[in-house]
């Protein structure tokens, strides 16, 4: 193996992109935690053992295709390429380019986001491309561009929240999804929305326990408690912001005591709660996947952002609103065109003088770039059906488990001509797949990542990729080739398509043309906006924070949300008179393609289980550590029975990281916010009972 | 042209039902005529005006984006049903397909010497508490202004809110908390009288009296006099105003007018359909199997409800369950189920009861076959947030009833933590590894750390290894100073 003997680089996983340093001793690989500012040292379990992902004993080491007996079997990678090209081919000529579709991950690096975008727009054709951050950032990103004038997850570096007095976390579990990111909290006093008391509630100073699916109205109420305990910042709402009045008036029929009759949490709760976050400037309210994942994610962020801008913290040094972005590069996966509406430099895909600027840098007619396509739930719902596409190419992304309504999502798969996955295992998408390309890990890569915190990161190569893996990026230049394309429009060099997405992104609102390999590799701590300076003027140093001075709409001002609660598409009724709802494990990541081949973390949490309040499991004749069978309308999945003192006697707990018989996404709904195209991941309507007996 | 629905009436069930006509696709005219001379507004918040908490244009609802053709100012004097027009005072007539009573109440002023001025109305220093023009009035009548002063408010002229329901003793709060003097005359041994036993009653009394409304239960008025207040016991009661709280009275004057059937509301049935099935009601002046009025909550029901049937929709009211929620600051109060329900009449009735006098809690639980039939809970947060849920759904209670009424987590059983048990969950390590790394020979935390990775997640379980570190160690480690800084003094910045 070639590659040097140790790098400085950040973890695979969660957009915190931990630092660290690997080196390779005796063969094998090693890592620790580096003084980077956000871990400042500290590393979660996921991290500690990511090396064993690098040499997990079924990793792929050369292409897999589908032969005549329906197995997957061992190809050469010219015989894999060219049974996808054709198909590809085949499938163009019969049903035209939206005949075919992609499908991205937010785990992908900048590089790799902006090639598979330019390969679907110009190579394809197809307007049939998003990925699966839609079921992560989407409905933030609507309301954050919506009030802001442009999305980036936090508008500040993570340190900020070091020297805060209270900060808000509205369905974020940070304790168990980005464990060091508490260091940065343990000054604050934390108020915790969850449904749940998990770690990070028990870390709060006050948590407030909702019925799943009624955050929204808890919001509209801490509203309505600022402006009737006289805690709204009207100097601020009157010089930086806009729409107030209107966010009023909905706000106004959320007093405390319907609230509290709503959602559950005590008046006084909610009042406490305000209190703290207004009797300091130094506050901040942070959303995370349980106020996101909703048919209403959009309203329910946007009525938090409402509390932010009554209370005057965004756009002020010491205070602010932001989200807290999932998956690794869940922030620039979301500027670099694999989003079904989007150009690279988080441009609008409608915009003509956005199509006409990437069109220029792509050498193409402007007119040839397709229009917006559909959002990723209804591209996969679409799959296999008359209008719908008829290939799919997978990169970074594991639908089968991740996608809402799984069941269904796995069928339109099987009803597929053709389906592609690029992945590092046989996950449970690419069991369904005609082709399956082995691809590089994160230790074996180099390109970059952008963080929760908006700044642009390295991540770096410590060795080569086995033998027979190739990159994700040299996978889209060579289909790309096949296709007709000339392989200098589609560069497999991490750095020279950084160079071209610097000029794609420029003038954007995610621009990065200021920001290139040597000032990171210099180590410069680069936030975009980082546009490059004219000639003479010294280098822009990157925007660490936003909204200091305005905010990025036309006229400067900050927009209020008018919006009102309403219920989730499904509430609990006597056939499924439980609110099931779904979120992660410490011990795993995402899908678990990763983290489940760990022998640790499989270890520490081996199987799906489903946590119920003991009278809840007494009633259904359930006892800890025995099977149940969870059902909703749309499927029924079985999983060990967890016993938690602390849950909501009318509200069960699964995570989603399980294969197979055990997906938490077998029962949830596919009910998509009418703004963002976020499925309903956190509230859908079961029944729990008892599984086989013995089993 | 079809002539549409025209809603007489313009409070938050009038807003509602258009708001949610539009929102349910409903495209026809549709017609409000509104009695106040200004645009809707949230009734249920008078008491933030009256608090000083809110200026009572932030009290306006939102206009409705698609619109209306709302006549605010404009008095209904009459209906034809059979021409199916209504008259108003401005002499128009409008034509209706439907319509829609959602007249509301007017409050009940009790037939005592010197309440009223000839006319009829309230006589001057009078007010009987509903609309916002009722709350200017109080605001603004002389000798009402803030003193601030009141030890009891025995001294001086104040405000008298006479009745001691729902609504007066929230009047009695808010007007306390804008400064108010503040006495509260109630002819009832105790407050809420009909919704509270005995011992809930003496303790929001005494609750009441805490907060600085001088309270007088069991006293009947005689009559109001040049600014005091008589009672039947010979009390007097300096009152430079006096706002009555006597409950209300369904206004149903333009449905008797016109011959529809009214008890003490206009009558309707599961689709809010009056006698005349081309004229529905709803809100505060609609009786629905026996019961009239109700919160502002029910209003907004039925009204969901007519919009789902006047778009095409299948819906039925099927009536409120009977909730009380005090909105009182500094008091939490809940009755929920009718006034008989706190009883133990039924046989199969589980009563659990709580009472703690010194800090203020009270708590009667009744349960039939194991959920809530009724409750009464005072001075207990967390329980009326939990068996309010509970009630409104029909769920099981939680077996362990004292733990619902005190809002904690059922007891756990499982005993103190054992050696296998993890006490770094981030890094997943065990209280054993952690006891074994300090034994063989680790100095302070990063040691730990660099042995086993506890600590080098999140960093707050650092205590709970220096602990297992022992005594004998502690002066190998940094002590813990509970600074801004705390986590990072213990742990470095420096990482392994």
């Amino acid at each position: 193996m070639t590659g040097p003997r140790r790098v400085r680089t950040h973890c695979p996983y969660c957009a915190l992109q931990c630092g660290t340093r690997l080196s390779r001793e005796d063969g094998t690989v090693r890592v620790r935690p580096s003084d980077f500012p956000v871990n400042r040292g500290g590393l979660c379990r996921k991290g500690w053992t990511a090396p064993f992902v690098l040499e997990a004993p079924d990793r792929l080491r050369h292409p897999l295709l589908r032969g005549r007996d329906g197995r997957l079997l061992p190809a050469d990678w010219d015989s894999a390429l060219d049974a996808v090209t054709a198909g590809l081919q085949r499938v163009r000529r019969d049903h035209g380019p939206d005949g075919v579709a992609v499908f991205g991950g937010g785990g992908l690096t900048n590089e790799k986001a902006y090639l598979l975008g330019k390969l679907a727009r110009t190579a394809l054709g197809t307007s049939q491309i998003d990925y699966n951050g839609r079921f992560c950032m989407s409905s933030a990103a609507v309301a954050g561009n919506a009030a802001f004038g442009v999305d980036r997850g936090l508008p500040f570096p993570v340190t900020d929240l070091a020297e805060a007095d209270t900060v808000l976390l509205a369905g974020a579990n940070v304790a168990e999804t980005m464990p060091p990111l508490m260091r940065h909290l343990d000054r604050a006093d934390l108020v915790v929305i969850d449904p749940r008391r998990t770690r990070t509630a028990e870390a709060s100073a006050l948590h407030l326990q909702p019925l799943p699916g009624t955050d929204l109205a808890l919001a509209l109420g801490l509203l309505h408690i600022a402006v009737t305990e006289g805690w709204c910042d009207l100097g601020y709402v009157e010089e930086r912001t806009s729409g107030f009045d209107e966010a009023w008036q909905r706000a106004l029929a959320w007093w405390p005591e319907r609230v509290e009759r709503v959602t559950g949490v005590p008046a006084g709760e909610q009042r406490e709660a305000v209190r703290m976050l207004a009797r300091t400037r130094r506050a901040y309210i942070l959303t995370g996947r349980g106020a996101e994942q909703h048919s209403k994610g959009t309203d329910t962020t946007a009525a938090f952002i409402n509390l932010a801008l009554a209370l005057g913290l965004p756009g002020r040094r010491g205070s602010g609103y932001g989200c807290l972005t999932g998956q690794g590069n869940g922030q620039g996966g979301r500027e670099h065109g694999q989003k079904a509406d989007q150009l690279p430099g988080y441009r609008r895909l409608d915009d003509p003088a956005a199509r006409e600027h990437v069109a220029r840098v792509w050498g193409v007619d402007p007119n040839s770039l397709p229009g917006p396509g559909r959002s990723a739930y209804e591209l996969l719902d679409a799959l296999g059906e008359p209008d719908g596409p008829r290939a799919l190419l997978v990169f970074g992304s594991n639908p089968v488990v991740s996608a809402p309504h799984a069941g269904r999502v796995g069928d339109r798969l099987a009803g597929l001509d053709l389906l592609v996955v690029a992945d590092f295992f046989r996950s449970e998408t690419a069991e369904l797949a005609d082709v399956v390309l082995p691809v590089a890990q994160w230790a074996e890569e180099e390109g970059t990542l952008t963080s929760l915190e908006g700044r642009v990161l390295r991540r770096r190569r410590l060795q080569d990729p086995p033998a027979g893996v190739l990159g994700d990026l040299e996978v889209i230049q060579a289909l790309a080739v096949r296709l007709g394309q000339p392989a200098s429009r589609f560069p497999a060099a991490p750095r020279e398509v950084f160079d071209e997405l610097r000029r794609a992104s420029r003038g954007g609102p995610a621009d990065y043309s200021g920001i290139d390999y040597e000032r990171l590799d210099a180590g410069e701590a680069l936030y975009w906006p980082c546009p490059e300076q004219p000639e003479g003027a010294g280098p822009h140093p990157g925007t660490p924070r936003l909204f200091l001075d305005r905010f990025a709409h036309p006229d400067g001002r900050a927009r209020f949300a008018a919006v009102d609660h309403r219920d989730s598409a499904e509430t609990a009724c006597a056939q499924y008179p439980l609110t099931a709802t779904t979120g992660r494990a410490l011990a795993h990541y995402q899908s678990g393609t990763q983290t489940r081949r760990v022998p640790e973390l499989l270890r520490a949490v081996p199987e799906v289980c489903v946590e119920v309040h003991p009278d809840t499991a007494a009633r259904a004749g359930l006892s800890e550590g025995a099977l149940a069978v969870v059902t909703s309308r749309r499927g029924r999945l079985t999983a060990r029975v967890r016993i938690v003192n602390t849950m909501r006697s009318d509200t069960v707990f699964l995570p989603f990281h399980f294969p197979m018989s055990g997906r938490a996404n077998l029962i949830t709904n596919p009910a998509l916010d009418p703004r963002s195209g976020m499925p309903e991941f956190k509230v859908c309507a079961v029944r729990v009972e008892p599984g086989e007996a013995g089993a | 042209m079809r002539a549409g629905i025209v809603i007489v009436g313009h409070g938050p069930a009038a807003h509602r039902l258009v708001q949610l006509l539009r929102r349910y696709g409903y495209r026809g005219r549709i017609g409000v005529l509104g009695a106040e001379h200004r645009p809707a507004y949230q009734r249920s918040l008078l008491g933030e005006v009256l608090g000083g908490r809110l200026r009572p244009p932030a009290l306006t609802l939102p206009a409705v984006a698609e619109g209306a053709d709302v006549r605010d100012g404009v008095t209904v004097t009459g209906v034809d049903r059979r021409r199916a027009l209504v008259h108003t005072d401005d002499g128009g007539s409008h034509p209706y397909d439907t319509l829609v009573l959602a007249t509301g109440a007017r409050p009940h002023l009790p037939d005592l010497p010197g309440l009223r001025a000839p006319d009829g109305a309230p006589a001057d220093g009078v007010t009987a508490l509903r609309t916002l023009d009722d709350c200017l009035r109080i605001a603004s009548a002389p000798g009402t202004g803030p003193t601030g002063a009141g030890k009891g408010g025995t001294q001086g002229p104040g405000v008298v809110v006479l009745g001691a329901g729902v609504l007066g003793v929230e009047t009695a709060v808010d007007l306390r908390g804008a400064g108010h003097d503040v006495t509260l005359v109630h002819p009832a041994p105790h407050p809420m009288e009909n919704r509270l036993d005995a011992p809930a009653g003496l303790l929001l009394t005494e609750r009441l009296e805490r907060l600085g409304v001088r309270m007088l239960p069991g006293r009947t008025p005689l009559a109001y006099r040049s600014g005091t207040l008589l009672l039947e016991d010979g009390g007097q009661v300096p009152a430079r105003h006096l706002v009555v709280c006597a409950g209300a009275v369904p206004e149903t004057s333009l449905a008797r007018g016109c011959g529809l059937a009214v008890r003490t509301g206009v009558v309707v049935d599961a689709e809010l359909r009056t006698s005349d099935p081309r004229v529905r009601a709803i809100g505060d002046c609609a009786e629905y199997q026996g019961t009239a009025g109700g919160s502002v909550l029910t209003a907004w029901e039925q009204a969901d409800v007519l919009a789902r049937l006047l778009t095409g929709g299948r819906a039925r009211f099927r009536g409120a369950r009977s909730a009380v929620r005090l909105r009182a600051r500094g008091i939490d109060l809940a009755v929920l189920g009718g006034p008989d329900a706190p009883g133990e009449g039924h046989c199969a009735d589980e009563v659990v009861t709580l009472m703690d006098r010194t800090r203020g809690r009270y708590a009667r639980l009744v349960l039939r076959e194991g959920r809530v039939h009724g409750a009464v809970l005072l001075g207990l947060p967390r329980a009326i947030a939990a068996v309010a849920q509970l009630y409104d759904q029909d769920l099981p209670a939680p077996s362990d009833r004292l733990s619902l009424l005190l809002g904690t987590p059922p007891a756990d059983d499982r005993g103190g933590p054992a050696e296998d048990d993890v006490v770094c969950f981030c890094g997943g390590v065990t209280r054993a590894e952690v006891r074994r790394s300090w034994r063989d020979g680790a100095r302070d935390l990063a040691a730990v750390a660099a042995a086993t990775r506890a600590t080098t997640g999140c960093g707050g379980c650092a205590r709970d290894v220096l602990a297992l570190g022992g005594g004998a160690r502690s002066g190998a480690v940094e002590p813990v100073d509970g600074g801004p800084r705390r986590l990072a003094g213990l742990l470095g910045e420096g990482g392994a």
